[in-house]
């Protein structure tokens, strides 16, 4: 039992990490992407526009969290 | 050697170096930043699952999902990349400190290691870094996988199977002793810098496989990631000289 936590522990941490939101946006970009490729659409564009929205965001989080006296 | 032996031969060994490179790139990212053993460790029991597969499955291997395969991988490393690039910009704005992680690993090598000795299993063995060991399994199983693939689709193509695959060998050989050839050199890299290079990459690959898995066409099929890394870079870079700014500046 305990290795099965350790186990769903590291992925949890491999996955989502210190912010969801990115493996949020990573997981939207993907399908978004998808929708787009199977629509015969150019789709290779749509991924890193959204993973070059989402680090400014994330880091906002972050330095905000960081500020005494910002949300944890 | 004819001259469509040697075109295959040439074909072969330029598109397996490529992946290759890609392999290398993920396993040194995973060694430098992490730990080599863990690192060697994913490598070999990638090749292990790789020799297994190949032996089960034979030719059918080319009929395996890769698609399916680029976009789970992709993920991953796309996320992970993402993180440690989020924290590597962190640490060189000067918003989280240096050397946190680096400490924890310490601290949780020291207990293994006192685990082990109290168990009377003081070896001089260490427990294998999972994320250093994930990573490395998971770049070279795919790019393994696409070598195969090479193999059989050139080789089996112009009936020249063994050609093909001294080919592969060939290139996935020089690949290999150049990648351990710049391990040392990497090693003098001061360690925020190295893990800023493996976020910049990890991220750039991720993007590269996740949409190619998604089902997008990238301009330039695989010379894109020679795109990809430096944009990547870029933003990394400039974000960072904002948030410094910022910092300086008081307001955050």
């Amino acid at each position: 039992m305990g290795r099965l936590r350790a186990f769903a522990a590291f992925w949890y941490d491999f996955v989502f990490g210190d912010d969801w939101l990115l493996a949020l946006v990573v997981a939207v970009g993907l399908a978004a992407t998808y929708g787009l490729a199977q629509a015969g659409l150019a789709a290779w564009w749509l991924l890193p526009i959204a993973v070059a929205v989402a680090i400014p965001v994330s880091l906002w989080r972050a330095v905000r969290r960081a500020r005494p006296g910002g949300s944890r | 050697m004819t001259g469509g032996a040697g075109a295959l031969f040439v074909a072969v060994f330029l598109a397996c170096a490529v992946e290759g490179v890609e392999a290398t790139t993920i396993v040194l990212a995973a060694g430098t930043a992490r730990d080599w053993r863990s690192a060697g460790a994913g490598t070999l029991a990638a090749l292990a699952t790789l020799g297994v597969v190949v032996a089960a499955l034979g030719p059918a291997v080319s009929a395996l999902p890769l698609t399916g395969l680029r976009l789970v991988i992709g993920a991953l490393l796309l996320v992970f990349g993402l993180q440690w690039l989020r924290k590597a910009i962190l640490r060189a704005s000067g918003f989280k400190a240096l050397h946190d992680e680096d400490a924890i690993y310490r601290r949780q090598v020291a207990e293994a290691r006192t685990e082990a000795s109290a168990a009377g299993r003081a070896t001089g063995r260490l427990r294998v870094d999972g994320y250093g060991f994930t990573l490395a399994f998971k770049g070279v199983l795919l790019e393994g996988l696409e070598v195969v693939v090479i193999v059989l689709t050139f080789g089996a193509g112009q009936h020249q199977l063994g050609l093909a695959a001294v080919a592969a060998a060939c290139a996935v050989l020089l690949v290999a002793a150049a990648g351990a050839a710049v391990r040392a050199p990497l090693a003098r890299v001061p360690e925020n810098t190295l893990k800023f290079v493996v976020g910049i990459m990890l991220t750039a690959f991720g993007l590269f496989w996740g949409a190619e898995g998604a089902g997008a066409h990238w301009p330039g099929s695989d010379t894109a990631l020679l795109v990809l890394v430096p944009v990547v870079a870029l933003w990394a870079l400039t974000l960072t000289a904002l948030l410094r700014r910022r910092r300086a500046t008081g307001l955050t």
